[in-house]
């Protein structure tokens, strides 16, 4: 449904999106997960033909969003980081006039307009002026907007920012509910919304796209079991040479628990390494006792901290190069 | 065609319910009324005391034509105000959709640039004539109530001359507003350009000298003032004609920038 070609987009000298690639299939929902500035309300920009890309393609239901945009726009329904909004109109005919220029047909919008606003539950809400309408309440007028003309491509930029815990959950509840019979592209830098919303997640950091797969692929495959934890009774300079000693362990640290000499170790894995049997075999082959052991999964905002949080070091020896 | 209609229909609905629009309104009505007022009294005493003055000297009689007099200096005079009032309907027009963000909403949707500018500039100009609507009321009234009725010719003319001054400060006003996110910036801009518009034409008045001459093609009040005596000619038609749709032009080419300019 959405085909996206090394996308790149620059402002002036500044690189926004660089070079990403994806593609989101029919009935999909796509989470756009980075820190703020990462590029995701740029991409959803050029994906709506808002804005140009400086290259690459990008192409809804086959149409080229630069090239065809009038095609795209009828497709899709927007909702901006800020939802755009006409504080002295009343919701009904806020939506009416979205549905207007949406090109709903004049006998089709009384029921449109409808349908949105029961979908984003603001039903009760539509003779009121939006300029009286709380913050989370304009939120979904925002909602019902992009949901208005029943668009095949829904995207979302930050659908639940300002929203109370319960409104979120309905708003999860309706986008979930959207999916199917909408392709649907959200962002957000809230890690639990993806994991609860999407079908699949794109990292995204300083423009470019730093790991794509399913919720449960990112956190199992790509660090579960290579995170190990240990408790054991153990001198802590020994225990820690000791652990370090094993190959393919990168990371060792060593805590102390309580009194007794009981010590916690975490050790990290390169990836794809079990190292649970050579720590039990080090371990009580020393003759120290082990109380436990076992494997840990990475939560995704681990996963997310990891992928998107850069190494000083590392940065410093790039740019000596 | 149906987006131009949904743009024009949100602009006018939004008119409607701004406080903006009502100020303006109500103070060009209470300016355009005391003109009108001052205007009468002035022309009648002037029309009483000539006829005093002929009477004296022995003569039968003389008849100034008040209802034509009257209607041009009105007319002139609403030129004036127009020129000062206007800046304030045209400033929000993008500027109110840029800051708000709405201006992403209308341009992801399936309307064209031109819908868009086009929906909003015909809707300020109804806005305009909707404006000038009450002041058609004291000229019927003085067709009720003068003899000779007031010529029929000078009241189109006039009212044709303001409906093009109106809509070229409204369609360059466009523009500037679309400049610019600050709805007092872009007024500000307007009214910059209303006064430099004014002032050229004082400051040509009876100049002779090549400079003062093309400067006086630039003077908008020397293009209007045909149009008030009754005398729609081509010249003050194209060089209107021609600023409304450099005006619009412009507006096009604002917005279609701000694919690229947004950051």
């Amino acid at each position: 449904m959405i085909e996206v070609q090394g996308l790149t987009k620059a402002y002036g000298e500044k690189t926004a999106v660089n070079n990403i690639s994806f593609s989101v299939n029919k009935g999909e929902i796509l989470g756009f997960l980075g820190p703020n500035g990462a590029g995701k309300t740029t991409t959803m920009r050029v994906l709506t033909g808002y804005l140009p890309a400086t290259q690459g393609t990008a192409k809804i239901a086959g149409f080229d969003v630069f090239d065809d945009s009038m095609e795209v726009r009828r497709r899709i329904g927007y909702l901006p980081e800020n939802p755009p909004l006409y504080l002295d109109m009343t919701v009904a005919n806020y939506l009416d006039f979205v549905a207007r220029i949406k090109n709903v047909p004049a006998e089709k919008r009384a029921q449109r307009v409808e349908a949105a606003t029961e979908m984003a539950k603001i039903a009760d809400k539509r003779g009121e002026l939006i300029k009286r309408l709380s913050r989370g309440y304009r939120q979904r007028v925002g909602l019902a907007q992009a949901i208005v003309h029943d668009p095949d491509v829904i995207i979302l930029d930050e659908p639940t920012v300002g929203l109370d815990p319960k409104q979120i959950i309905e708003v999860r509840h309706l986008i979930k509910s959207l999916a199917g019979s909408h392709t649907i592209i959200l962002s957000t830098h809230i890690l639990p919304e993806v994991s609860m919303t999407c079908d699949r997640v794109i990292i995204i950091n300083n423009g470019k796209i730093v790991a794509v797969d399913t919720p449960e692929n990112l956190t199992l495959q790509l660090k579960g079991g290579e995170r190990i934890r240990v408790e054991a009774q153990a001198p802590e300079q020994a225990l820690r040479d000791t652990l370090q000693k094993i190959p393919g362990a990168q990371k060792v640290q060593v805590d102390s628990v309580g009194s007794g000499g009981r010590m916690t170790a975490v050790v990290e894995a390169r990836q794809g390494q079990d190292l649970r049997s050579q720590i039990a075999a080090k371990i009580v082959g020393q003759g120290w006792p082990l109380f436990e052991l076992r494997g840990e999964n990475l939560s995704l905002e681990e996963i997310f901290l990891q992928l998107t949080t850069e190494d000083p070091a590392q940065k410093k020896a790039e740019e000596t190069k | 065609m149906r987006g131009l209609y949904a743009i024009y229909r949100k602009e006018m609905s939004h008119y409607f319910v701004s406080p903006v629009a009502y100020i303006v309104l109500c103070i060009f009505l209470i300016l355009s009324g005391v003109f009108f007022n001052y205007i009468l009294r002035q022309v009648i005493q002037y029309a009483f005391d000539a006829g005093m003055e002929n009477m004296q000297m022995g003569g039968a009689g003389f008849s100034v034509d008040v209802p034509s007099m009257v209607l041009r200096g009105f007319l002139s005079i609403l030129g004036t105000i127009v020129l000062f009032l206007t800046p304030f309907l045209a400033m929000g027009v993008f500027s109110e959709e840029r800051r708000r963000g709405t201006m992403e909403l209308l341009m992801t949707s399936p309307i064209t640039d031109a819908d868009i500018v086009l929906g909003k500039f015909l809707a300020s100009l109804s806005l305009f004539a909707i404006m000038l609507l009450p002041t058609v009321f004291y000229v019927f009234y003085m067709f009720g109530h003068s003899d000779p009725v007031p010529p029929w010719r000078m009241i189109a003319g006039g009212y044709l001359g303001i409906l093009l001054l109106g809509g070229m400060l409204l369609a360059l006003g466009s523009f500037l507003s679309s400049l610019t996110e600050n709805q007092i910036i872009s007024g500000v801009l307007i009214f910059g350009l209303s006064l430099l518009l004014w002032l050229l034409d004082i400051f040509t008045e009876g100049g002779n000298n090549a400079l003062a001459q093309s400067l006086q093609y630039a003077a908008v009040l020397q293009h209007y003032d045909p149009f008030v005596r009754g005398i729609i000619d081509t010249t003050g038609l194209v060089f209107f004609g021609s600023w409304i749709f450099f005006g619009i032009f412009l507006t096009m080419r604002s917005v279609e920038s701000m694919r690229w300019r947004r950051a």
